[in-house]
Parts: structure tokens; sequence; C-alpha cells
């Protein structure tokens, strides 16, 4: 088990630093695609069967399509590449600097102990649905208003 | 444990072979039908009654000229056509194929592998299935192309969301908290078949799935009279021939999938009867092979409707998406939640 951790997150770490580096943007999308199938596979060793899946479904398979689908239309390359102004450039990387402290001084108290993968069986289907049915049962039904009223402005939109 | 993981070895080896084996005839019985249909005779030439022309045709995908545009991005192009054949080829993972067989004291399962999520595998895969054509059509560096990816993956997000609804429709009727897809066959075995409770959920899933397996009418993204050959203009070789043979694959899963869920699968009625007199092998074996004929039938029914029904403008099919399936599968799932509140 603890091979399969450490192989994940490493893929996980090296496509998502890829997914910066990337000079094209439908690599950078096909790299981000990976560091999702990383993620699901840590969902699995976790016993989350559903959230793995869902991930899957959700993220790889539709939103990473819709993203390879702006970025296929717009037909990025140097030519049409907007010249940025250098305050931009200035504010953009003062931003990144100060994530790039927040997260620093997150990871400096992290204690590195000896933790195994916890056994539970609360990423499965049944075990799940009880939890959003009952303790999560106003979030939930909100949220599902929420998707629901996104969809049906999409319809009518499209009515238009 | 080893002997499990050599069981289930051979199974993979054998439905992979199977799979290849009905997509590459499927290719064959296609133009068989195309030409009863149009009043042609179709390939006779290979063999008896041309039933060797599926050999020739790969034969003749395998030696022909590999090409790859200048331009083209040469990883990706290559990449295209594999992913398309990986997915076609994964969702058989999950599809009981049949019972149990008892061999020298062991119970062997005809399912790979019974996910606790199956139902939501096969449509993971289904979502995954488009990357190999955006991925071939972009990276080949031509508009038709370009257009034919485009076309592809908005057809396919738009007809995934009626297909989950008219699974979730479904799933209220079967479901006993998992997600798994030989629990579903299992209440088709003790109750009805599917189709009696979900018709509406069921001719939703039918026409997502001609419209994921880009199939006519929803054959859009290799529109030949518009886009030249759609994604797939710039390939050549066996490279085209994988796309060709993964959209036959995906025909044979998707029909499989509809059996499974609508049609009771491997079950049969009555069949259980004479499991005393037959002996259970036996019986396994022959609610394996009405599985297949079930199968035959949706891939005949496919063929048929290519043959006979024109495709659909662009426009038209999103209409069809957005406005008809989708507020037809949510009225399913509603109607479904009603009768199970008050009729049961």
């Amino acid at each position: 088990m603890e091979q399969f951790f450490y192989f994940l997150s490493f893929l996980a770490i090296l496509t998502s630093i890829m997914v910066v580096v990337s000079k094209n943007p439908v690599h950078s999308v096909l790299y981000l695609i990976l560091t999702f199938f990383a993620i699901t596979g840590h969902y699995i060793l976790l016993n989350a069967h559903f959230l793995a899946i869902v991930n899957l479904v959700v993220y790889a398979g539709a939103i990473m399509v819709l993203f390879l689908f702006v970025i296929m239309f717009l037909n990025l390359n140097k030519d049409a590449e907007p010249k940025k102004p250098v305050a931009m450039q200035f504010a953009s990387v003062l931003a990144a600097g100060l994530l790039f402290l927040v997260l620093v001084a997150a990871v400096k108290d992290v204690s590195l102990g000896t933790s195994s993968i916890p056994v539970s069986n609360i990423g499965y289907v049944s075990e799940l649905g009880k939890l959003l049915f009952t303790k999560f049962m106003v979030p939930f039904e909100i949220t599902s208003i929420l998707f629901l009223s996104a969809m049906i402005g999409a319809v009518v939109i499209a009515k238009k | 444990m080893d002997i499990v993981l050599i069981e289930k070895s051979i199974l993979v080896v054998i439905i992979f072979a199977i799979s290849l084996g009905i997509a590459a005839y499927s290719t064959y019985f296609e133009r068989k039908f195309a030409g009863f249909f149009q009043d042609r005779v179709g390939p006779n030439n290979a063999g008896p009654f041309g039933i060797l022309q599926p050999l020739a045709d790969g034969a003749k995908l395998f030696t022909k000229e590999e090409f790859i545009p200048t331009n083209a991005n040469t990883f990706l192009f290559i990449l295209g056509p594999s992913l398309a054949m990986l997915t076609a080829c994964m969702t058989s993972a999950v599809i009981p194929w049949g019972g149990t067989l008892e061999v020298a004291g062991r119970t062997i399962s005809l399912q790979v592998a019974d996910l606790s999520v199956g139902i939501l595998y096969v449509f993971g895969v289904v979502s995954l299935g488009v990357y190999g054509i955006m991925i071939g059509g972009w990276s080949s560096n031509n508009k038709y192309s370009l257009l034919g990816a485009i076309r592809a993956a908005s057809q396919n997000i738009s007809y995934e969301i009626a297909m989950g609804l008219s699974i979730i429709a479904l799933l209220m009727v079967a479901s006993d908290g998992t997600l798994s897809i030989s629990n579903i066959v299992n209440f088709q075995i003790n109750n009805y078949w599917l189709i009696v409770y979900q018709p509406l959920g069921f001719l939703i899933f039918m026409i997502c799935s001609f419209a994921e397996t880009n199939r006519t009418p929803f054959d859009l993204p290799e529109c030949e009279a518009e886009l030249v050959g759609g994604y797939h203009t710039e390939y050549s070789s066996m490279k085209l021939g994988l796309y060709l043979f993964a959209e036959y694959v995906n025909m044979f899963i998707s029909s499989a999938v509809m059996a499974t869920l609508y049609f009771g699968g491997y079950d049969v009625p009555f069949l259980a009867d004479f499991e005393a007199s037959l002996g259970h092998n036996l019986v396994t074996i022959l609610g394996t092979l009405f599985f297949f004929g079930k199968i035959m039938l949706f891939i005949f029914f496919f063929m048929w409707v290519r043959w006979t029904i024109p495709r659909f403008r662009y426009d038209q099919l999103m209409k069809l998406g957005w406005q008809v399936l989708i507020p037809l599968s949510i009225i399913n799932i509603v109607l479904t939640g009603l009768v199970l509140t008050f009729v049961k």
C-alpha cells in the first residue's frame, strides 16, 4: 500500500509541476488530467470508492473536457498572446509569492508522525448516502437546487 | 489468492478476444446489412459469402502507408487512437457476463471485477472516451479534424447529463445501497426486467448511447458531407483502423451495458427451473449465450438505425439533448419517485 501511496504522490506532484511548466496550454490540460487520475488513486487507497469514481467522472471526465474544448477553440499561440503590462506582471508575482508564503507557513508546523491509512467504510455509497441525507440534509438539498437551477438556466438560455 | 489472479487473467483474455472478434465481425455484418437495406449484395468475394472480409480489411489497413502530417503533434497524434481503443476496451471489466461456473470444486464468477461503484465506473469510462477523439482531432493540426473533435466533445458532454439522470431513476428502483452491476442483474433475476419499470429511462439511455458511441444519427464528429472525415481526416493505416475499430468495440460494449441494465443481463426467465436436470454449469453457459444473443440484437438495432435514419443537423442535435432529453429524464426521476412512494 505504501509503495502505491508514494508512487501516486510522486505522479501527482510531477504532473502538477508539468501543468505549470508546459508551454503549450493543451499539454497543460492533459497533465492536469493525469493529476486527477493520481488523486483518484489516492481516494481508492483511502477506501473512498464513491469519491474516487466521482472525481474521475466529474473532474477528469466532464470538466477537463470542457477545459480542453475551450482551449482548442481559443487556439492559443505566440502571436495571439496578449502583451501584459509590467504592473500586472509585478502584481501577479507578488500575489503568487504571498500564496507561497502562506503555504510554507502551513507546512512549517506539520508533524511528520507515522500515520497509517485509516480503514473505514465511510467512503462506501450507502454510508455516504446516509450521512448526506441525515446530518448534511440541508446543505445537500440546497446544493442540489443550485445545480438544478444551473441546468435549467442553461436550457432556458439555449431556448432563446 | 494466486489462483484467483490466474482465473481472472484468463477471463480478461477471453473477454478481450471475444470483444475484438465481435467488433471485427460487426464490420462484416454492418456491410452485409447495409447491402441488404440498399438492395445490394455487400462484400462477397473474400471467402464464402465474403466471410473473410474483416481479415482482408485488417491486412489492408496494416500494410498501408503510415502517414503523419508535418505540423502535427507526433506524440499526441499517436496517443489519440491508442486512447480511443483503450477506453473502448476498459468497460468490459465490470460487466457480469454470466453466473458462476463450478470447476474442480471452485466457484468462478464470470465477472472480472464486481466494483461497488460499477455503474459509475461505466459512466466514468464513457466520459473519458472522448479524449481519444479530441486529442487525435486537435493534434492533426487540421481545421476539419478540430471541428470534428469539438463536435465530439460538446455532444459527449451534453448527452452524458441525460444518461446520468436516466441511470439515477434506474438506481432508485433497483439499488440496495450499492451501485454494483451484479446487484442490478440480481434484482432483475428476482423481479421483472428493468425495462418494465423504466421504459422511458431505457429510451433516454439508448438515445444517449447512440450519441456517446458517435453512431448515426449522431455521427456528426465524422460527418463526411461537411468535414471530409471529421476527427480522423489526417489518419491513415492502422491508426485510422483503430479509430474505426474502437467505434465497433464501443457499440458492442454499450449493447452489453443496455442488455445488462434494462434486459436482465444473463437472466433468462424459467431457465433456473432446469438447473436440477441440466446441471449448474450448463445453465450458466446457456445464460451467457442468451446474454450474447441480447447483445447481438442490440448491435443489429444499431446497424438498422444507421442505414435507415439520416443524421441530424448540429443545432437539432443540441436541441434534442438539452431541451428534450434532459427535461424528460428529470420528469422520469420525479415520476419514479412518486410511484415508489405511493404505489409500493
